[in-house]
């Protein structure tokens, strides 16, 4: 079987192409997958739609991506406060924007993941969320039609992986992870520890390997603010 | 004219804190409502639940202590109490939209008479504006509080008759409190349960667009 363990940042992100639909993990400051997002901006990635929660904190996370002009279109839920490449960006016209309320973007990668072509929910009725969007009443509750957000990549952060590619995940770095490893087509993991296989206690895996096809070791990179 | 003086916005929080049950499951908003865990009466546990996937989130880190892999909705280094546990995102958003969130508190910038809460967008804002949880906390949890001040640094009344800013979610609020008052969204409309000390009825429903609807004497706020 040939090994998912690649031995370079560069390496792990080499096969991503421009125009690539790719979500992101992290929440918070906490489960940013930055070595990987910095290895992506270094190899000149063009015109991407990013899947992120959020935007970047100033040029870290994905705002190294925004000011180097390496994102198209964004899906996210909260910029952020410190997002300041990505709003020049958006402000100039060079990044367009979809907003998406933050558990109907779990939601919607979710139904991506599990082969689910859309699905109704009350979030949204009446905002500029529903703008455009099927509506209908189900037990007397009004609710929208929300679609599946698929991408052709997914960087994500975990704790340890095995070397099959069964992942943990440390406290509140989980966060978006775990739910974007399996609704991409391919799941490249930063991770901070290798282990053998075995070393993980089966009740103890989070992402079960199937969703992971890539993991790269690295020294975990955080931005603060 | 000069205002008589009103609660503060750390009194609005001991308020608010007075509506949270023994053993209730909590989600704290940005602003006023994250102030509210300081003001917890002191006989009752709450599991206070964040949406990057936290229940029994505790305290605030000291310095030191901080682990950056564990942080709240804003992005401050927290600890976790007993029986705490960690979920992805999806579950911690599942957990407020399905209904199993007992209370939330978010901050608010206008609330219909009907319940309407407009709390993510000022119009005319520069940028992309942004959503983040509170369409999702909003439209499920079981109960809706709503703290902010009762109207704007201009003096124009937030709790209206309908609103005008982009809307977070239709009929969610069940009750406001804000530096004049305490206010329940009922079917018949808004019920005025409580005025800031110093302050009458008829004073609030002046600083209010939306009808007060009053059931007998409104009692004082009690802040403890």
């Amino acid at each position: 079987m040939k090994s998912k363990i690649v031995s370079s940042l560069d390496a792990a992100v080499a096969d991503i192409p421009d125009g690539a639909r790719i979500m992101f993990g992290g929440f918070g400051g906490a489960g940013f997958p930055n070595n990987l997002i910095q290895a992506l901006s270094r190899k000149g990635i063009k015109d991407i739609t990013a899947i992120s929660n959020n935007c970047g904190t100033r040029e870290g996370e994905l705002g190294i991506m925004f000011k180097n002009g390496q994102v198209r279109h964004v899906v996210c839920s909260f910029p952020g406060p410190h997002a300041n490449y990505f709003q020049e960006r958006f402000a100039k016209g060079d990044v367009t924007c979809e907003l998406v309320p933050q558990g109907i973007l779990c939601e919607r990668m979710r139904a991506a993941a599990a082969g689910i072509f859309g699905f109704f929910t009350a979030v949204g009725v009446g905002t500029e969320v529903a703008i455009g969007k099927e509506e209908r009443v189900i037990d007397g509750k009004r609710c929208i039609l929300e679609s599946p957000i698929h991408a052709d990549f997914a960087l994500i952060k975990a704790h340890k992986a095995d070397e099959l590619g069964n992942l943990t995940y440390r406290l509140a770095a989980r966060n978006f992870n775990p739910i974007m490893a399996k609704a991409a087509k391919f799941t490249i993991a930063e991770v901070d520890e290798i282990v053998p296989v075995g070393a993980i206690p089966p009740e103890n895996v989070i992402t079960p390997a199937i969703f992971v096809h890539r993991i790269v070791q690295a020294k975990g990179l955080r931005f603060q603010g | 004219m000069t205002e008589k003086t009103r609660l503060t916005r750390e009194q609005i929080a001991q308020r608010a804190a007075l509506e949270l049950t023994d053993g209730a499951f909590v989600n704290l908003g940005w602003g006023i409502p994250n102030l509210i865990a300081d003001y917890l009466p002191k006989n009752i546990t709450v599991y206070f639940h964040s949406e990057n996937g936290i229940l029994g989130m505790g305290r605030r880190a000291k310095p030191g202590e901080e682990d950056y892999d564990l942080v709240d909705a804003m992005k401050v280094p927290v600890t976790l109490i007993p029986g705490a546990s960690i979920f992805h995102q999806a579950d911690a958003h599942l957990m407020s939209r399905g209904g199993h969130l007992d209370v939330a508190v978010l901050g608010g910038f206008q609330v219909s008479e009907k319940g309407d809460l407009a709390n993510w967008k000022i119009p005319g804002s520069k940028g992309s504006g942004g959503i983040g949880g509170a369409m999702d906390i909003a439209t499920g949890t079981k109960k809706l509080i709503v703290c902010m001040e009762h109207n704007t640094k201009e003096g124009t009344p937030k709790i209206v008759k309908q609103c005008s800013y982009p809307l977070t979610s239709l009929e969610c609020v069940n009750t406001i409190v804000t530096d004049l008052a305490v206010i329940d969204v009922t079917p018949e409309g808004l019920v005025l349960r409580e005025v800031a000390p110093g302050w009458t009825p008829e004073e609030v429903q002046q600083r209010t667009e939306a009808r007060l609807i009053l059931r007998g004497d409104v009692p004082q706020m009690k802040l403890a």
